[in-house]
Order: C-alpha cells, then sequence, then structure tokens
C-alpha cells in the first residue's frame, strides 16, 4: 500500500497551550479578587468605577476559566492529540488560525461587555446575543476542521478520546443555541431578552448549566485524560472495555441531570425526581472513568513518587472521583436541602476546576512544552513545589467553605424556644467573613503555583528550539474495506465518525427532549395567577439594571418551602409567579438575602440609602455601593423597544402601549420621588435609583393583591 | 397549589420518566453485551492508539 507523508503542525497547539496558561491565570486573578471582595468590600471600588463590583467582575471570572481557560485547554488537547490519533494533518490550517483568532476576540469581548453591565443575566451565558453569535460561527469553524481531519485519516479506528471529542462538539453546540435563544430588543442595542420566561427559563439554563459542566468541563477532559495519561505513564489504558462503556453511559446519562439544581424549587415535583435519580446513576460511569485513569498507573506507583506530572494527574483524576460522588450526593433532595445556596456549592465547583481541570491542564502543559521545544523540563524540582502548593490551595480554599456551608445551615435553621429565628441574616454572613479570607488565600496559592509553572516553561522554551513541525508517514485507508470476521458491530461506530456524530446527537437529544417539551406543554396549562400582572415600564427599567449589575450572583429569588425560609423570607415561590420573568432571576447562591418577597418589606428611604451606602442601613454588610446609580440619568429612550420585545415574547402589554409607555414610566417616578421626599430625601425622579427602588418594591407583592 | 398539579392536565405525563429509565436499561445492556463480546485483538490494537505517531525520524 502507498505510504503517504504529512506533517504534525505544532503551532497551532502551541498558541492554543500559551492562550490557556494567559487566560488561566487571568481568570484566577480574577477570582481571587472577587474573593477578597466578599471579605473586604472597599475592594468594589464603588466610589471610583462600578465596573469592577462584585457582581460584574464574578461573572468576568467564572466565563475566563470557563470557556477562556479551560476552552483553549480543549482546544491544545484536540489539535495536538487527533492529527496524532488520526495519523493525518488537521484538515486546514486556515480554519485553525481563525478558530484560534475567533476565540480570543470573542474573550476579550466577552471580558469588556461584562465589565461594562452587558448580561443576559443567565450563569455562565451571561454574554449578549451579538457574541452569542460569534461563538457559534466559531464553534462552526472548529467542527468543520475536527470533522475534515476525522474524514481525511488514516487511522479507520478512532480512539476513545476523539469519541469524546465529537460528543463534546455536537453537545456544547446543541446547548449553546437552545439556552442562547434570545430576543434583542433591537439591532442596534445589545441589550437582549431571554425567549423562554420563569419556570421554564429556569429549565433550559440549568439543563444547559449543568451540561456546560459535563460537556466543556468533563467530557473534553475526559478525552484529554484518555489520550495524555497513557502516554506520560508511557502505558494504554487500562482497560478499553471500560472506557466505551464510559462514554456512553456519561453522555446518556449527564443530559438528563440539569433538575438537581432546581431541588424544591416551583419547577414540577417529577422533573426534579428524573434529575435526581439520573444524577445518582451517574456515580458509575464517572467513577469507573476515575478507575480506569488511575488503575492504568497500576505498577507505576514508584514512578508516582518521581515524577511530579504523574503526581498530578493521580491528584486530578482523585479530584473528579470526589467531584464525581459529591455530585450524586448533593442532588439527593435532603442533601441538597443543606448545600443549595451555600459555600457547598461553590467548593464542589472548586475541586472540580482547581482540581481536575487545573491539575490536567498543567500536567498537559509540563509535558507539551518539552515536546514542543524538543528539550526537558527546565526543572522538575519547581514542578514539584507547584504540585504541593497547588494542592495546598485547593484544600485551603475548599475546607473553609464546606465548614461555612454548615456552619450557615445550622444558624439559619435555628429557631429559639419561643419559635423566634436565632439569627438575623446578617449575623450569619458576619460569621462567613474569616472563612472567605482563608478561601481567598488558598486561591491566591494555588495562583501562585500557576507563575511557577510559568517561569518553569518559559526556561524551558529557552532551553530548546521550538519545532514547528513534525514529519510523518502513514499509508492511505484503502476506499474497500471489508469487515474482517469476528468484528463486532460497535466497531461500525467507531469507523464511520459522522454515524459516532449522529448517535451522539440523538443520545444526548432523548434526556433533553424528554425533561423539556412537557414543561413547555405545562405553559400554556399554567392558570397564571390571576394577580400576577407584567411590570410597569418604570419596573422593567429597574429590572434591567438589577440583571446589569449582576445582583443574581448574591441573591436568589426564589422561597423554597422550608419553615425556616418562610419565617425569615416570606410565603415561598409558586411557579406561577415568574411567568412574565426574561430572563428568570432566582439565583443559585445566597451571598445576601432572598429577595423574592422583598417587596414592601421596607420604605423606599430604605433602600435608597442602603444602595448609597448598605452599611448605614444593614451594619457590617458587605454589599457592594452603587453610588452611580444615584448620578445616572435612566435612559428612557430604550422603554420603547423594551416594551416592544416583551409583547413579542408573550407578555401582555396591550397594543400600542409602548407608545404610552414612558408617560406611565414618568408618572410612577414621580410617585416615588414624592414619597421620598416625605422622608426628607430629595433625589430628581430621573436618576436609575427610583427605577430599581420600583423594581425592589414590586419583587413578590403580586400574590398579595 | 402546587405547580406539579398542573400536570395532571397533560395525559399520561407519568409514562415520561418510565420511557426515559427504560431507554437508558435497553441501551446500556446493548452497549454492555457489546463490550464483553469486543474481540481482543480489536481491543489491544484500539488501546494502543495513543503511541503509534508514525513520526518520520527527520524533521522539516
Amino acid at each position: 500500500m502507498e505510504v503517504q507523508k504529512f506533517i504534525y503542525d505544532n503551532k497551532v497547539p502551541k498558541l492554543f497551550a500559551t492562550a490557556t496558561i494567559f487566560w488561566g491565570a487571568v481568570g484566577m486573578l480574577l477570582g481571587v479578587i472577587a474573593a477578597f471582595q466578599l471579605a473586604f468590600p472597599v475592594l468594589n471600588f464603588s466610589d471610583i468605577m462600578p465596573h469592577l463590583s462584585f457582581g460584574r467582575l464574578r461573572p468576568v471570572h467564572t466565563n475566563a476559566v470557563i470557556f477562556a481557560f479551560v476552552g483553549n485547554g480543549i482546544f491544545t488537547a484536540v489539535y495536538y492529540s487527533l492529527p496524532r490519533l488520526l495519523k493525518t494533518s488537521m484538515w486546514k490550517r486556515s480554519l485553525s488560525l481563525i478558530h484560534f483568532w475567533g476565540w480570543q476576540l470573542i474573550i476579550v469581548l466577552a471580558a469588556v461587555t461584562l465589565l461594562f453591565g452587558y448580561s443576559t443575566g443567565k450563569e455562565y451565558a451571561e454574554l449578549e446575543w451579538p457574541i452569542d453569535i460569534l461563538i457559534t460561527l466559531i464553534w462552526v469553524v472548529f467542527g468543520l476542521n475536527m470533522f475534515g481531519t476525522i474524514l481525511t485519516r488514516r487511522e479507520r479506528h478512532m480512539y476513545v478520546a476523539v469519541w469524546f471529542f465529537i460528543a463534546s462538539w455536537v453537545t456544547v453546540a446543541v446547548l449553546h443555541i437552545v439556552n442562547s435563544m434570545e430576543l434583542p430588543i433591537a439591532f442596534n442595542s445589545l441589550k437582549s431578552y431571554s425567549a423562554y420566561a420563569g419556570v421554564q427559563d429556569a429549565l433550559v439554563q440549568w439543563w444547559y448549566g449543568h451540561n456546560a459542566v459535563a460537556f466543556f468541563l468533563t467530557t473534553p477532559y475526559l478525552g484529554l485524560m484518555y489520550y495524555f495519561l497513557p502516554k506520560i505513564a508511557n502505558r494504554p489504558i487500562y482497560s478499553y472495555r471500560l472506557s466505551i462503556l464510559h462514554f456512553w453511559t456519561l453522555i446518556f446519562l449527564y443530559i438528563w441531570a440539569g433538575p438537581h439544581h432546581l431541588l424544591y424549587t416551583a419547577l414540577p415535583d417529577w422533573a426534579q425526581s428524573l434529575g435526581t435519580v439520573f444524577s445518582v446513576m451517574l456515580i458509575l460511569p464517572s467513577w469507573g472513568g476515575m478507575l480506569n485513569g488511575l488503575f492504568t498507573l497500576r505498577g507505576a506507583w514508584d514512578k508516582v513518587k518521581e515524577d511530579p506530572l504523574l503526581k498530578f494527574l493521580v491528584v486530578g483524576v482523585t479530584c473528579y472521583g470526589m467531584a464525581t460522588f459529591e455530585g450524586p450526593m448533593l442532588s439527593l433532595k435532603n442533601v441538597n436541602a443543606i448545600s443549595h445556596y451555600s459555600d457547598w456549592t461553590v467548593a464542589h465547583v472548586h475541586i472540580g476546576a482547581l482540581g481536575w481541570n487545573g491539575f490536567l491542564t498543567f500536567t498537559m502543559m509540563y509535558w507539551l512544552f518539552p515536546k514542543f521545544y524538543r528539550t526537558e523540563l527546565y526543572s522538575k524540582k519547581l514542578a514539584n513545589t507547584h504540585f504541593w502548593i497547588g494542592t495546598l490551595g485547593i484544600l485551603l480554599y475548599a475546607i473553609p467553605m464546606y465548614w461555612n456551608a454548615f456552619k450557615g445551615y445550622f444558624m439559619m435553621t435555628a429557631f429559639t424556644p419561643e419559635g423566634q429565628l436565632q439569627y438575623q441574616f446578617l449575623e450569619i454572613m458576619q460569621t462567613a467573613i474569616p472563612f472567605y479570607i482563608v478561601r481567598a488565600l488558598g486561591g491566591t496559592i494555588y495562583l501562585v503555583g500557576v507563575f511557577i509553572m510559568v517561569y518553569n516553561l518559559v526556561k524551558t522554551a529557552k532551553k530548546g528550539s521550538f519545532v514547528p513541525f513534525e514529519e510523518a508517514e502513514a499509508p492511505a485507508l484503502s476506499k474497500e474495506y471489508a469487515t474482517p470476521k469476528g468484528i463486532h458491530w460497535h466497531s461500525f461506530f467507531e469507523r464511520k465518525p459522522i454515524i459516532l456524530l449522529v448517535g451522539s446527537l440523538i443520545v444526548i437529544s432523548i434526556g433533553g427532549l424528554v425533561e423539556m417539551i412537557p414543561t413547555f406543554l405545562v405553559k400554556n396549562n399554567i392558570p397564571s395567577i390571576a394577580s400576577v400582572k407584567p411590570y410597569t415600564p418604570l419596573e422593567l427599567q429597574g429590572r434591567d439594571i438589577y440583571v446589569k449589575e449582576g445582583c443574581y450572583n448574591c441573591h436568589s429569588q426564589m422561597i423554597r418551602p422550608f419553615r425556616h425560609e418562610v419565617v425569615r423570607y416570606g410565603e415561598y415561590s409558586k411557579a406561577g409567579e415568574f411567568v412574565y420573568d426574561h430572563p428568570f432571576q432566582w439565583g443559585s447562591k445566597r451571598t445576601g438575602p432572598d429577595l423574592a418577597r422583598i417587596g414592601g418589606k421596607y420604605p423606599n428611604s430604605w433602600h435608597f440609602n442602603h444602595m448609597l451606602e448598605p452599611a448605614s442601613m444593614s451594619s457590617g454588610s458587605i454589599m457592594p455601593a452603587y453610588p452611580f446609580m444615584f448620578e445616572n440619568d435612566l435612559d428612557i429612550s430604550t422603554t420603547n423597544s423594551k416594551i416592544h420585545a416583551m409583547r413579542n415574547l408573550g407578555v401582555p402589554y396591550p397594543k400600542g402601549y409602548e407608545a404610552i409607555a414612558n408617560e406611565d414610566l414618568e408618572k410612577q417616578a414621580k410617585e416615588i420621588a414624592e414619597n421620598l421626599k416625605n422622608d426628607k430625601i430629595n433625589v430628581s425622579e430621573k436618576k436609575e435609583i427610583i427605577a430599581l427602588i420600583a423594581y425592589l418594591q414590586r419583587l413578590g407583592t403580586d400574590i398579595n393583591k | 397549589m402546587k405547580f406539579s398539579n398542573y400536570l395532571t392536565t397533560i395525559e399520561g405525563v407519568s409514562i415520561y420518566p418510565i420511557i426515559s429509565l427504560s431507554l437508558f436499561v435497553v441501551f446500556i445492556l446493548l452497549v454492555f453485551l457489546y463490550v464483553l463480546k469486543m474481540g481482543k485483538q480489536e481491543v489491544e490494537h484500539d488501546r494502543n492508539l495513543p503511541f503509534d505517531e508514525s513520526i518520520s525520524t527527520k524533521n522539516l
């Protein structure tokens, strides 16, 4: 058979690797700043500018770590391993470069728009519509390049890592498109509203959110593990059979598990139970995968002592095992009752992000850079130091968060013998601060480890010389292929990438569809609570400010049916209350108290003073101040298009209302300003704060009408 | 009233979880069966794929 020559390009994987490290450092630094902000609110720099307050910074941190750090990490792994596993070059170098620069452009646009307050208000999907479209385009470029490579391969069988890459690609595409359905208020505006509302929006969002963890942070990294772990340990994967089982069970089960983020909320019970059952079953494939990784190192444990890369791998894979044991446990309703809205969730995701994604990425970098530069790693000792510092960082991060979660739960649920809540929210929050400080130090230490790695890799690069291309040769695939005797039907999948793609798509679609269709059908059947009415124009503008400032990062709007929550916050939340909420703002973390029934609880003047100087109303509060809301005039030129967009999404504003909406807006603003005057506060009714007060005072009041 | 009560208006909604569980069980049994019956030679070939890069001795 004819032997063909081809090249492996190292330039593109090196570009992605460099971007991974760069954005990793940036994303983690932002995380450290955000962590310190929770202990020292002065670090929000609210008096100087609005851009760095926690509500805007935290989404930049999460998006940077997920999509910039891990995203570039995935692409590094794909662009390095795919050609080598398939014995071919990447399909088109031009597409590789468009992919690379396109993705970096997305990251920069994301960071800038988020800091300037352009946010859809849906966690990990905060980016506004033009960026969503750009992501879709670049993702298609990536897919074309990947499938072009697969279709022009010289190795008939696709190794299991390639399946993980394919399934990840197709699922992320589906998740991104479905969850990003949003209606721009105008084509010359970055602002959009989610196409879904309330319960539906929550279900779609957490189906997305959970599977972003699954198919962005997990499955591509499993592909990475299945390729790099055997290479580094220099022995094939422990059980290839187990890896096949791992693949199919994992992608089948993961997609169902989203509703476990919404236990005890207003989501239908059956959907919650479905989420729990599938989440518990997820332990099996996840642990199958973890054990497969760890068993590959059997007989090489003596090497683990010597080799820092293997140490990183062992701890990284173990963190995967811990997080995937913890995940199903958190999906049990009785455990979730404790963990939801608490720092437990934060600890859980950081075991995954710092341990699994972080450590696997570092291992890959320590292995790739010497290969790129055809040399040895500059210092094994420094890599060892990095390993120990990183591990210490993870522990110092996670332990205080777990501790604080339990402490918080016991305090939140404590009643006096007379039946009163024993602790006020502020008291509980105050006791969290020392834990937040230790957590922030843990993050800082972890980041120091990253800088040690950067130094080590730069020194490594200087030691060697870059190998841009590696020449390879392999026989072409013959067109006529006779299935050898005794080969089983599944090998058909392994040889047919498009069928594998479609197969994966079907498997992941079943879960999504079964879960969502009934809930969407319900929409027509929800006898929306008759007294629940659309927001007034001023309240809608105020709500957009709430979304813009990322208030949902610290405040929930969803009271669960527990005694301690109902006594603390008010009547538990009902599904029918959210039918006009595009997007929903249930939140996932309570650093501050729940706001679902804040309306009417305090006078307007309280909110006024609280937003200007939170500690003046709530002594010891860690909330940032929002002085600029008192300086900026509300932009009422958008009211018309906002009302119009909302009506297109099904909110029953009367026809033609947009034309007169601002009259109502000004009337309501005047009333609030007058009311404030009675409390000796003089403020123009045109200021943003008036709209925000209007929104906050509306929250949760409809059911009492 | 609890939200789930509204679901009674969808005929036979409780079938969804049952369908999903059965689908999963059948599917996984099939994969399991396949994995058990996989040829040893094929497994060995596949699991060694990361080690065959077909790199030529000379660089460009």
